[in-house]
């Protein structure tokens, strides 16, 4: 593959965003592609907002985007997408959680939440919204939601194929890989129909 | 094997490959993870100092003594090393020694954007730079052979986006270990006025030494492209510049930035069109370049604050855009960090707020965040260690003025070690009635929980002696101490009156552990376990918001029903909303 491809996966502080762009990565780079990845540590873990971009291709220079080049976003929760639908390619994809996370503005009554804030990312680019709280729970593994958005991620840009099973077991503990793929599957499923 | 690294993941690979023997930091985004690494290799004895420059001195010791010894701080963190390697640059080394600075561009989690390369000018030492995670593994071990080499400490300087990009890294070194260099008494380790006049000298001829390697170094090379546009750039912009402009322009890319290949560069731009000198920050190697009569465009098209990224560069030098998708914007809520649920210093804080004619002078670290809504609990903060030095000027003048302000002056615990300790010296020797309070989380919390000399272990587990806030307080000459439970609202009110009534300096410590923080045995026994929630009885919630106020997040209130929830995720039943509610609708339930 000539022409890199560009990832942004968001979310807030916790929702596992780092674990799932490390999942992605680890697969990308034994499929033997050049992959840089990028993320801001700091005061995230406080609730704040949180961005991963993933690029991969035959050779890649920036380890950063900036506005209008991600090819897909997904978005661990419903606001967050808004707040990053700036970095999407016209014709990319948005993968949105149907999942609101207040935030401290809003919580104070200072600010409020969106409320039609899915039906605003689905006006504006081509977006496909899942309920991947809803979909771990029935897996039986709320924990797994964000894996379930991988899945979806998964899809989308064709890296099926990819050796999941082994990025997993590189990744999350023995215990564990089992219930992942799982929600892997349940997220593929999710958006192809 | 092809590994997927951090900047930082990989600089503590390559300082074990170089047989790096001992390796100290104290922690600071964006470096932090550089010494966690480096402190899982059993060969290099890792330490966390107190604080920046007390880690410098015990490098330049461990150097000394004929061990390769590395450092490594942010930016900021520089300053307060400042001091011994200014004089390091002149005594030089006897095993190789590596300066890390890790700057923040952007200020991604800081307080200001400082261009850490002005260091290497200003102590004539010098700089390498790298612009992906496999130059940082490579160009460190580099750094150390020219360190012995040049007999100079070396500034090795990344940024944000090189110490937290994983790129592609190939292992294919194991370590090789270095014998001890034998330690001589030697002059020039003893700088008196005498030796230094000499060393100076050596200093200018160790730099024109330096110069010419940089002329010819592989780690200054030039990518041939297209000719009519040339591109001088280093460090992550140098990746940016490869983005936009691919083959289609030439690069001078330059890992070795102190002092530049002025020959290399007059040699590049001659056969280039025009010549662009594209750096994130100050026009560092611009000014040179233009000093020494090279002609060359930079920080007229280049902007010299914040991150640089390819669309900026693009846009300076192209002037083109990507187009991107339109929508409305202005509807996103705000999403800023807060104080965790359970956080130790929101009940410190939220009594703190209450209190009226009172300038609340803060510090370095996660309380930082009480200085947002809606506890807005934040008049000062600059730099580590700043908040009880900062008071003690204040309140002086104050008092001079005749203002009736006084000043709370508020630090944590890795704080309060770094440089809060000569702070309250201050206060003390110098007599005046702050009160200074140390928020003792047990742990080092904003930069991801680091061990510190209040905690009991050391980096790698080992138990080592707690000092004692209290104890030193004392020692310093505070006569007033107390102790008390942050989440013991009524306490802290009581202890807050109790610390502003005295005409003399007081302490308060607030300890209870970082709700975040990995319990040691010690910490068990004293706090014991979060095991329940609390819940709200809608029964009873008059909708008051006064919960609301003490800035929670697990805390919700609904203005449908005008009632508030308690996210069962997210608490860890420490009760402040429980306190603070008037008509007790709050009340714990076991998990």
């Amino acid at each position: 593959m000539e022409q890199v491809k560009n990832l942004v996966l968001c979310g807030v502080g916790g929702q596992g965003t780092i674990l799932a762009s490390k999942i992605l990565s680890t697969a990308l780079v034994e499929a033997g592609y050049d992959v840089k990845m990028s993320e801001i540590h700091g005061m995230s873990q406080r609730g704040g907002s949180v961005t991963t971009q993933v690029r991969y291709g035959k050779e890649v220079a920036s380890p950063i985007i900036g506005k209008g080049s991600a090819d897909i976003l997904v978005s661990f929760e419903a606001m967050e997408a808004m707040r990053y639908l700036d970095t999407l390619k016209p014709d990319g994809t948005v993968v949105v959680n149907d999942y609101r996370m207040p935030t401290a503005t809003t919580l104070a009554g200072v600010q409020t939440y969106p409320e039609n804030v899915i039906d605003q990312v689905k006006a504006a680019a081509n977006t496909k919204v899942m309920d991947a709280a809803a979909i771990a729970k029935d897996l039986g593994n709320p924990k797994t939601m964000n894996i379930v958005l991988l899945g979806a991620l998964v899809k989308v840009m064709g890296l099926e194929d990819l050796d999941w099973k082994k990025a997993l077991e590189a990744c999350v503990k023995p215990a564990f890989v089992e219930i992942n793929e799982k929600a892997m599957e349940a997220g593929m499923k999710e958006v192809s129909e | 094997m092809k590994k997927l690294m951090t900047g930082n993941e990989a600089i503590a690979r390559g300082a074990w490959e170089a047989g790096v023997q001992f390796a100290s930091a104290y922690p600071g985004t964006p470096s932090t993870e550089i010494l966690e690494n480096v402190s899982t290799y059993p060969e290099i004895e890792s330490e966390w100092a107190p604080n920046e420059k007390v880690a410098m001195e015990a490098s330049v010791g461990a150097q000394l003594a004929g061990a390769r010894s590395l450092v490594a701080m942010k930016h900021v963190g520089l300053n307060v090393a400042a001091d011994p390697l200014m004089t390091a640059a002149y005594t030089g080394v006897n095993a190789g020694m590596v300066v890390i600075s890790a700057d923040d561009p952007d200020m991604h989690s800081s307080q200001n954007e400082q261009d850490n390369r002005n260091y290497a000018k200003l102590a004539k030492i010098g700089m390498i730079e790298p612009s992906d995670s496999q130059e940082a593994k490579d160009y460190i071990k580099e750094a150390f052979d020219l360190s012995e080499k040049f007999d100079t400490p070396m500034l090795f300087r990344l940024t944000t986006r090189i110490c937290h990009s994983k790129s592609i890294v190939d292992i294919v070194d194991d370590r090789v270990e270095k014998p001890y260099v034998p330690y001589e008494k030697k002059k020039k380790f003893d700088p008196i006025p005498a030796v230094s006049r000499m060393l100076r000298k050596s200093v200018e001829e160790r730099m024109n030494g330096l110069a010419e390697y940089a002329e010819t170094t592989e780690l200054n090379r030039i990518i041939w492209g297209d000719k009519k546009i040339g591109i001088v750039s280093a460090g992550v912009a140098y990746q940016y510049a490869k983005e936009v402009f691919g083959e289609n322009a030439s690069y001078l890319k330059l890992g070795f930035t102190y002092p530049l290949p002025m020959k290399k560069i007059k040699d590049f731009a001659s056969q280039v069109e025009t010549l662009y000198v594209i750096e994130e920050l100050d026009p560092f190697m611009e000014d040179q370049i233009r000093a020494a009569g090279i002609a060359c465009v930079g920080k007229e098209k280049i902007p010299n604050m914040y991150e640089l990224n390819p669309d900026i560069v693009r846009k300076a030098i192209l002037n083109e855009e990507h187009p991107t998708i339109s929508y409305d914007a202005s509807v996103i809520a705000n999403r800023p960090p807060t104080l965790c649920a359970g956080c130790p210093h929101r009940g410190f804080y939220y009594e703190l707020a209450k209190k009226k004619d009172v300038v609340a002078v803060s510090d370095i670290g996660c309380y930082a965040l009480a200085g947002l809504a809606p506890l807005n609990v934040k008049d000062v903060a600059l730099d580590m260690g700043a908040a009880f030095s900062i008071g003690h000027g204040a309140q002086k003048m104050f008092n001079k003025a005749g203002v009736n302000k006084r000043c709370v002056c508020t630090m944590g615990d890795s704080t309060f070690f770094h440089s809060g300790m000569t702070s309250m010296l201050e206060a003390v020797y110098n007599k005046s009635n702050i009160l200074m309070v140390v928020l003792d989380n047990r742990i080092t919390g904003m930069t991801g929980h680091q061990e510190n000399p209040g905690t009991g272990y050391r980096i790698n587990g080992e138990e080592t002696h707690v000092t004692d806030i209290a104890e030193v307080a004392k020692a310093l000459g505070v006569k007033h101490v107390r102790t008390v439970n942050p989440l013991k609202l009524s306490e802290v009110k009581e202890a807050i009156e109790w610390g502003l009534s005295f005409d003399e300096p007081a302490c308060l410590i607030t300890r209870w552990p970082c709700v975040l923080k990995k319990m040691s045995a010690m910490d068990k026994e004293e706090f014991g376990n979060y095991k329940a929630v609390n819940k709200v009885d809608p029964e009873k919630c008059i909708g008051c918001k006064s919960c609301i106020r003490t800035g929670c997040p697990a805390l919700e209130f609904h203005a449908d029903i005008k009632k508030v929830t308690i996210s069962a995720g997210q608490c860890v039943a420490c009760d402040v909303c429980a306190q603070v509610c008037p008509v007790q609708a709050i009340g714990r339930e076991e998990k």
